[in-house]
């Protein structure tokens, strides 16, 4: 019961020990530990070596040109963002707007036959549906092109 | 409406474009930025851009999705620098919007994509490149190449505490602050995570 107790306290010391975190008490503790299980030296050593080859990883660095531009893309991203806000905002009211007297303006002329009128909704629905098809559908491709990070 | 003026008063206006404001420390420049000041964030964007991306790339595994990643997260982070809390450490706080955004990448690319092991070849520099000891070289690079198989094998959770604490070198303390942990819980999940690194580096040498 001892042992694990000790073995549970030694591997959690046994981080902080190896990253250098530990304070002067835990230090203590740890040396205690060490000195009465020496299987615990081992281990130290193990996970000693473990960090140097961890700690040892470096990724390549980038075009250095791409921290020249990093922070000009994000203020471009963060500017464009607003704007495209802004943009979508004033089509969709001036889309609906125009839609809502399209409509209105076909119902009520009177000088329209009703067999144009039908055909005119006939024609603006099977838009509508083939619009709202292929935009689903190359949605769809999109969402599952294993390819789609491929330059081609 | 108070950022929609800023931005407008910001394109216009001559000189206030993404110059970059300096501060003496962060805490100044966080306070600018939650006025809307995107100069100032500038400031924060370049002192911690290469600690971003190098940990996206850690995460993800590619340069595009990496650059890509980081740059969102600073658009997301200053869209809600608002809520950030005085005295608290940014990078801690913006690393919690980086992870989402990389976790939730990842996820989406789970089905189909490789993307750690992008890294081994061609991002993946060794240290001791420089020593030029071929023999030293080529010895040390098949060591980081069973390393990274081996991280690349981890849960990410795993592989995530791991390049936190070994190549971003946070400390404790802050890698509490960024899983909202105590210190004590940092320790024994790095634990595991060693220990399942370690195994896995063991399966690969024998």
């Amino acid at each position: 019961m001892m042992i694990n107790d000790d073995q549970e306290r030694f591997h959690i010391l046994l981080m902080g020990a190896v990253d250098d975190e530990l304070d002067a008490d835990e230090r203590k503790e740890f040396a205690r530990l060490l000195a009465q299980y020496p299987g615990f030296v081992k281990e130290f050593e193990d996970y000693k070596r473990l960090k140097e080859a961890t700690k040892a990883m470096r990724f390549k660095n980038p075009p250095a040109e791409l921290w020249d531009s990093y922070w000009l893309n994000i203020y471009n991203r963060l500017e464009r963002g607003f704007g495209w806000i802004l943009l979508s905002l004033g089509s969709i009211i001036l889309l609906t707007f125009a839609g809502v007297e399209f409509f209105r303006a076909l119902v009520f002329d009177s000088s329209l036959p009703v067999v144009v009128k039908i055909g005119i909704f006939c024609l603006i629905g099977g838009l509508a549906v083939l619009l709202v098809s292929v935009v689903r559908e190359r949605w769809f491709v999109y969402k599952s092109d294993p390819y789609k990070e491929i330059k081609r | 409406m108070e950022l929609i003026l800023d931005t407008i008063e910001t394109v216009i206006k001559p000189g206030l474009g993404p110059e970059i404001l300096h501060f003496k420390d962060d805490q100044e420049a966080i306070l600018q930025s939650q006025r809307g000041n995107r100069q100032a964030f500038g400031f924060l964007v370049k002192k911690y851009m290469q600690r971003a991306y190098y940990t996206a790339l850690g995460l993800v595994g590619s340069h595009d999705s990496a650059v890509d990643l980081s740059q969102e997260a600073f658009i997301r982070a200053f869209r809600s620098i608002k809520k950030f809390q005085a005295g608290k450490n940014f990078f801690t706080w913006y690393y919690r919007i980086l992870r989402n955004l990389c976790f939730n990448h990842l996820r989406d690319r789970a089905r189909h994509a490789r993307p750690f092991s992008e890294i081994r070849e061609e991002e993946l520099e060794s240290i001791t490149d420089s020593d030029g000891a071929t023999g030293a070289v080529i010895e040390r690079n098949e060591t980081q190449r069973l390393v990274w198989e081996a991280l690349e094998s981890l849960k990410e959770q795993e592989r995530e505490i791991i390049i936190l604490k070994d190549m971003q070198d946070l400390s404790y303390k802050e890698i509490a602050e960024v899983f909202d942990c105590p210190v004590g819980t940092v320790m024994s999940r790095l634990f595991t995570a060693r220990q399942a690194l370690k195994a896995k580096l063991e399966r690969l040498y024998s």
